[in-house]
């Protein structure tokens, strides 16, 4: 299996190939994908050098182009391509069925790669997009159990990538309109969630306030570690309860199931968090890449470590297992 | 440009209702509502299906008695295989045309004419163009769109039959995980069907006390109500063909008439947004997604001037 | 929080504020000329001003990327910035050089983050891709002295280190 590293910037993309990253996943600095965060991402000059720094040492580039065209300015996304191919970008993850059927009738040798955004959670899904676009792989949507997966695989034509460690949407990803909701802004036509020119943090007494837009997100007492206010990982009031109405803030890790998914038929590993710094993105894949190669047995003294690395040191295993639902 | 008059349409129910009350809801609209097109099934979660299913052909025949087109509506989250199946069924055993809301139903109703719903991510308009070429003759559209995109999609592709969402909370977001449910100490596959309990959602509040969202099942909608009624006449013009009234937990064939009238010029839209507040006071308007701000956002249109805002 | 010893506090105290300015100043210059991309990275927020407030020190720092300027002040009259961070000068630091991760900034309670969000979480990424170093950088500036500069500038950041929690939040 692959394993898959985010890269928010050039330097972080150095640190993943070098700490073993079988390919790297980035974007451009802009609107055309779900990273679109300010100071993050890649100009077209540094697309271009960090591929050949990656190509030299036999690791993979994979560009992200996985946000929803906006009508009349589809140009944007066709020019973002057109670099990306000439870049030489190993394959394009995209979203947008508009821009998958440009993509494969442009450069039909070009690998197309399903993004998590376009949702394609069953075998029907999949095998459309690979009938109508010659999609090479689909990265899974993170609502499957291990034995969803497995079941699928059995019935699709191309490769299957899975989402093991960083961040965890609990909202199927390409179908949530939270943030432009709140803010205006969305993954889908945006790039961002929950973003930050729209958060705000406040002191009330001891207690820190986090708000998006005009809604207050979560309150942390004292002493209790603060969170980004990402709208569904936020606190909320329902029925007569005060609570994580729809995810506590854990990350996804479900690294101690490679085996189960080997055996369920998955090609690649990702690691979610192209927002995230260098010395998280070499800790991380160095730590996984460690784990991938060991023995059943050392896999889980090395993984243990990397629980100090998640969102409120928590981790869970998600919709990988049934009982999350 | 289509000259045709819009029509409305009314989509499927989003709540869990007890089994008679749905079917006494759409014989109602089958005999009152002017309403052109009429969307039922299950599009949240396949757990529920057999609360209605028992009702459902004598539904569709009362509809059709009124002479309204019905169309099938879709699973929006399909994963497990007996969602497959249920999606599969609907379609190949329809005679009637049925709403694709996710990937699977589009892959199985290539070449068959059919509804894009709004689950799935049409943003611009090649996108509908190749949906329109595997056989969409209708498509409605995202309610995330601001009117820029809904305009220059319109133009772009002709032949279709745009819809958009003018009424109704907005379905935010859908997951593999019941937020319902939990609320209620349950997990997904032992719910009770919690979700039946709160026919019009259950409320999400900030921990100030604002009402925020709502939860139905496994669907995320928004505390307010979407109400485009201001703008009907403006996406007439643009070439928009149906407007979609998304069923809440009040008088629905009410909600029908007044749109109705609007677009008729019966009534002009400050009137028609006040009657519209009186027959669903448990949500505030909102039409911020419509006009590319936050989607909670309310815009008061003053007639032929400048945008006042009143959010 | 462990502090910064009180010595650096003393020093702080007691060495002339346009003294600080003008070290504080050749600093800035040196990172910019040896890091040209950090500025550039930021974009539109290269237009904003950041406070960096020590909260073990009694000083103020103000840095305007787009001039590049940076100005020193009293911490009793921090000075008017669209965005600024507070917390213990080892995390400042860090910060500085990209050793911190970007979620962390948010999920400590011990840095503190006021204003323009988007500002800093812009200048928090553009840090993390541009290599500072602060010994490497500080120790290229001190000409003949420089392996001097570094080695202290070294042994400074790594008893400041030690004395904050090296794991992420």
């Amino acid at each position: 299996m692959e394993l898959i590293c985010p890269a928010g910037t050039p330097a972080a993309f150095r640190e993943a190939v070098d700490a073993g990253a079988d390919a790297v996943y980035c974007g451009f600095r802009d609107e055309t994908n779900a990273r679109n965060f300010p100071g993050l991402n890649f100009t077209r000059d540094e697309l271009t050098e960090a591929i050949g720094y990656a190509r030299r040492r036999g690791v993979k580039t994979l560009v992200a182009l996985n946000t929803f065209m906006r009508a009349g300015q589809e140009d944007i996304w066709y020019r973002a391509a057109a670099d990306a191919v000439k870049a030489g970008a190993d394959a394009l993850i995209l979203a947008d069925f508009g821009l998958m059927a440009h993509v494969a009738e442009t450069w039909p040798e070009q690998r197309i790669h399903v993004s998590v955004q376009a949702s394609a959670s069953n075998a029907e899904a999949v095998n459309f997009l690979v009938d109508a676009f010659g999609a090479r792989r689909v990265v899974l949507p993170r609502t499957l159990t291990i034995d969803d997966i497995a079941r699928l695989a059995r019935q699709i034509r191309c490769e299957i990538e899975i989402f093991v460690f960083g961040g965890l949407c609990v909202m199927a990803e390409g179908r949530c309109s939270l943030s432009s909701y709140a803010t205006g802004r969305s993954p889908n036509m945006n790039g961002v969630c929950s973003p930050a020119s729209h958060v705000q943090y406040r002191r009330e007494g001891d207690a820190l306030v986090s708000v998006l837009g005009d809604y207050t997100i979560n309150r942390f007492p004292a002493g209790e570690a603060a969170g980004y206010p990402t709208l569904c990982k936020g606190r909320f009031h329902v029925g007569d309860k005060d609570g994580y109405a729809f995810e506590d803030p854990v990350s996804l890790d479900v690294m101690d199931q490679i085996d189960r998914l080997r055996d369920a038929g998955v090609s690649a590993l990702k690691i979610e968090g192209r927002q995230r710094g260098k010395a998280y993105v070499a800790e991380v894949v160095a730590t996984l890449r460690r784990a991938l190669d060991a023995s059943a047995e050392e896999r889980g003294r090395i993984l243990a470590r990397l629980r100090l690395l998640s969102e409120g040191n928590r981790t869970t295993a998600g919709a990988y297992e049934k009982r999350w639902r | 440009m289509e000259t045709r008059q819009p029509t409305l349409t009314l989509g499927p129910v989003l709540y869990l209702w007890e089994g008679e009350t749905w079917r006494d809801f759409y014989f109602r609209i089958a005999d009152e509502a002017p309403v052109s097109h009429v969307y039922i099934g299950e599009t949240v979660c396949s757990k529920r299906l057999h609360f209605f299913e028992p009702y459902l052909a004598d539904v569709i025949g009362r509809l059709e008695g009124a002479g309204k087109q019905v169309v099938l509506s879709t699973l929006a989250l399909v994963t497990i295989d007996r969602e497959i199946r249920h999606v599969r069924a609907t379609i190949d055993g329809s005679a009637y045309p049925v709403e694709a809301n996710d990937l699977s139903a589009l892959g199985m109703l290539r070449g068959r004419p059919h509804v894009v719903g709004p689950m799935v991510n049409v943003y611009n308009g090649a996108t509908a163009r190749l949906l329109a070429a595997r056989g969409a003759d209708a498509i409605c559209l995202p309610p995330e769109l601001p009117a820029a995109s809904v305009n220059r999609i319109v133009a772009d592709v002709p032949g279709v039959d745009f819809e958009v969402f003018a009424f109704g909370r907005v379905p935010l977001a859908i997951s593999a995980r019941c937020a319902h449910a939990r609320s209620k100490g349950n997990i997904k596959d032992n719910c009770r069907f919690v979700c039946g309990d709160d026919p019009d959602g259950l409320p999400v509040l900030t921990l100030d006390g604002q009402p925020f969202l709502a939860l139905n099942g496994v669907q995320t909608v928004s505390h307010t109500c979407q109400s485009l009624l201001g703008e009907l006449h403006d996406l007439a013009e643009a070439g928009v063909s149906r407007f979609r009234l998304s069923p809440q937990h009040c008088d629905m064939v009410a909600v029908a008439r007044i749109h109705d009238d609007v677009l008729a010029d019966r009534t002009d839209a400050d009137e028609g947004i006040a009657r519209l507040r009186a027959v669903y006071p448990a949500a505030p308007l909102s039409n911020g997604f419509h006009e590319g701000r936050e989607g909670a956002a309310w815009v008061a249109r003053a007639r032929n001037t400048a945008h006042g805002v009143n959010a | 929080m462990m502090r910064l010893p009180t010595f650096f506090s003393m020093l702080a105290k007691h060495v002339p504020l346009p003294v600080i300015q003008q070290a504080a100043a050749a600093m800035l210059t040196q990172i910019v000329r040896r890091h040209g991309g950090l500025f550039e990275r930021l974009g539109e927020h290269r237009e904003k001003r950041y406070a960096f407030l020590p909260s073990d020190l009694p000083l103020a720092f103000l840095v305007e990327p787009a001039i590049p300027a940076v100005s020193v002040s009293r911490a009793q009259r921090p000075p008017a910035a669209d965005a600024a961070v507070e917390g213990p000068l080892f995390m400042l630091l860090a910060l500085m050089e990209g050793r911190q991760d970007a979620d962390a900034l948010f999920f400590s309670r011990d840095l503190t983050v006021t204003g323009d969000m988007e500002a800093m979480l812009a200048l928090r990424n553009a840090l993390d891709d541009s290599g500072i170093d602060l010994p490497g950088d500080l120790g290229a500036m001190a000409g003949p002295l420089a392996p001097f500069v570094s080695r202290a500038a070294s042994g400074v950041r790594s008893r400041v280190l030690a004395e904050g929690n090296p794991s992420w939040n």
